[in-house]
């Protein structure tokens, strides 16, 4: 077993794209879910939104690559209202039911051949790098330290990515310690007893509902930037992989959803490399591509233990982030 | 009513026997008795009334819940809503309070029209509510419940939230408001923990504390009293009092007639939905319609020992 390549491997995938879009999604869903209490089972929706608008507006309608990031958010705030002004009056399982169908909806439409001009169907999106690549300030070359060695490009997406995230952090602490997230937090335990006293639930609802859903979108943007966008990646799977994160890390935290996404997507590497060597080495008794799909059973369970003996996350607070009410 | 009627039959349990004996003798606190401008009858008008409904009707499936012809509430009093259970009265607050839109009917509160606003509008105007089953904000701290509830906070607004330079000043005085509150109602010590570790009637009192931080002109409190217990029961009677005192109307759910006599300046009867009987308390309680439908003509009687009950070995013991 080559433990040198699996930890490498792990090592490298705390600074992935793909790893810090998650950052940025989970902390969209802990606004929804660990502050204002709304089930949001359609992230993947707005990843998805973020994602092909970008690359539309670029290649479709040539836009530069800021203009099409703010066509993204855009984008999730119109799904967010449109997706709100029916649900958000309803109980929060209900909210749930509709997101996911929403997020599939979404999905669909980009996966049609009846947009074909535009999202390429089933093929998916690519080629639109070029307008953030020559943005890029940073010098050419490959540089960087061990597992985090890429050229300027791959420097550059991660290095705005981490901005964003920065930026999304700050904006979420600023948030839930203002009143406005005291009101949020209300609402997430009882909105009957915070519109007694006076507050517009359905309007912090949807607020809550479109920040977190532009935090996904751009989520969406910046796993996008160094790939391409291909509609079978926006499956719900996509979604429950964010909840994990989220919980991994603690919903009702700041700084849980940057550390969840990375311990998830350190743990699916590291599983991704170990199973497969164990299944070769004969200690598991399966092939190793059986293996490789094994990871999502072992995260299953141990997102299954989380919830209920460690519901707060890593960072969260044990008394304020339970599912025992 | 002398206070020596309000004490209780004297095998009433001992707590409850000194807990009543030091309420106040109630003609202190009733306002003088004319409220209204005519004799007490269902739908009679009051000199001064803060809320007037007409027509409110609401039904569920067949049942009409709520069909009340006529219904004012006098202001800077306080009025207790009685009734059997299913008689409609926490329909009939839902639906004053926004929290339930009727089928039909027309209210205003301070002469504006309240009909079809939604709960929290209606809260904004300064009618605050509290529920039957306690809505505490379970993870959020005592403190954190209270400033909750203060209204017009610039820092509430979405975009005014992330400059905190705007707020910082208001939120002080919400909190030293709050804070005092707090004291007044025995819950200081508390403020740093979540609501979620409070006790019943701790729960009440946080949740009355709560509604009061909104600077209501009108107070509505459904079943105040239900589940707690005697010790606190005095110091929630004194609350409510207090809320008259500072110029407040109360409108009050209770079943606990105790509760309603020492405190209630009026009395509305409801039964299946309808304003059966109102007027001032001692008037209200001797009507006979009351009694019949609510109150039993054993109200002041003690009930008896509990009958067929055995011992471990099956020999009935009483």
């Amino acid at each position: 077993m080559d433990w040198g390549q699996i930890l490498n491997n792990t090592a490298s995938f705390m600074l992935s794209a793909e790893t810090i879009g998650f950052m940025l999604a989970a902390l969209g869903l802990s606004i929804h879910f660990g502050y204002a209490g709304l089930l949001n089972f359609g992230m993947a929706g707005f990843m998805a939104i973020g994602a092909y608008g970008y690359a539309i507006s670029i290649l479709s309608f040539g836009l530069p690559w800021w203009a099409a990031m703010g066509v993204s958010m855009l984008g999730a705030i119109v799904f967010a209202v449109v997706l709100g002004i029916p649900t958000l009056r309803l109980r929060a399982d209900y909210l749930a039911i509709v997101t996911i169908a929403a997020a599939e909806i979404v999905r669909l439409l980009f996966q049609t051949q009846l947009f074909d001009r535009w999202t390429n169907s089933a093929d998916g999106l690519g080629g639109y790098h070029a307008s953030f690549r020559a943005a890029n300030p940073l010098p050419t070359g490959t540089y960087g330290l061990g597992p985090w060695t890429y050229t300027e490009t791959g420097w550059w997406a991660r290095v705005f990515g981490l901005l964003l995230v920065a930026l999304a952090v700050v904006l979420v602490w600023l948030l839930m310690r203002s009143p406005w997230g005291r009101v949020l937090k209300g609402i997430r335990e009882d909105e009957d007893a915070v519109r007694s006293l006076g507050k517009n639930v359905f309007l912090y609802k949807m607020q809550a509902l479109i920040i977190g859903g532009v935090l996904g979108a751009l989520g969406g943007v910046v796993i996008a930037l160094p790939s391409a966008v291909i509609p079978q990646y926006y499956l719900p799977s996509l979604t429950f992989f964010v909840w994990t994160a989220l919980l991994l890390g603690g919903a009702a935290t700041i700084f849980g959803p940057v550390l969840g996404s990375m311990l998830y997507w350190m743990l699916m590497a590291f599983l991704s490399g170990v199973l497969p060597a164990m299944a070769a080495e004969g200690w598991l008794p399966i092939s190793t591509t059986q293996a490789g799909n094994l990871r999502f059973v072992v995260v299953g369970v141990a997102l299954m233990l989380l919830v209920a003996f460690r519901p707060q996350g890593i960072l969260g607070n044990k008394k304020e982030m339970t599912f025992v009410k | 009513m002398s206070s020596d009627e309000l004490a209780p039959a004297p095998h009433d349990d001992h707590e409850i026997l000194v807990e009543t004996q030091e309420v106040a003798p109630t003609h202190e606190i009733h306002a003088t008795h004319d409220l209204a401008t005519g004799p007490a009858a269902p739908g009679v008008s009051k000199k001064d009334p803060i809320l007037v409904a007409d027509h409110v009707s609401r039904s569920f499936g067949g049942i009409k819940a709520v069909d009340v012809e006529h219904l004012e509430i006098p202001r800077n009093a306080i009025t207790a809503l009685i009734g059997p259970n299913g008689a409609g009265k926490t329909t009939l607050f839902n639906l004053l309070s926004g929290f339930d839109q009727p089928d039909s009917g027309e209210w205003s509160f301070n002469g504006r029209s309240l009909a079809g606003i939604p709960a929290w509008k209606a809260a904004r105007r300064g009618q605050v509510r509290t529920f039957q089953l306690t809505k505490v904000l379970q993870r959020l701290t005592v403190l954190e419940s209270m400033k909750l509830g203060a209204t017009g906070q610039t820092g509430e607004r979405i975009l005014a939230s992330v400059l905190p330079f705007l707020w910082r000043a208001q939120e002080k005085a919400i909190e030293t408001r709050a804070l005092d509150l707090l004291r007044k109602f025995k819950l200081y010590d508390k403020r740093a923990d979540y609501s979620a570790s409070l006790s019943g009637g701790q729960r009440k009192l946080l949740e009355m504390a709560r509604a009061l931080m909104t600077e209501p002109e009108f107070v509505l409190l459904d079943e105040p009293m239900a589940g707690v217990n005697p010790a606190l029961v005095q110091s929630l009677l004194d609350h409510v009092i207090d809320l008259k005192s500072e110029g407040m109307t109360v409108l009050f759910v209770e079943h606990d007639m105790h509760m309603v006599r020492h405190i209630a300046d009026w009395v509305v009867v409801m039964a299946e939905g309808r304003i059966v009987a109102e007027g001032p308390p001692r008037e209200v309680m001797m009507d006979p319609a009351v009694v019949d439908a609510y109150l039993g003509s054993h109200l002041d009687e003690d009930i008896g020992v509990i009958t067929g009950r055995y011992d471990e070995e099956g020999n009935r013991i009483s």
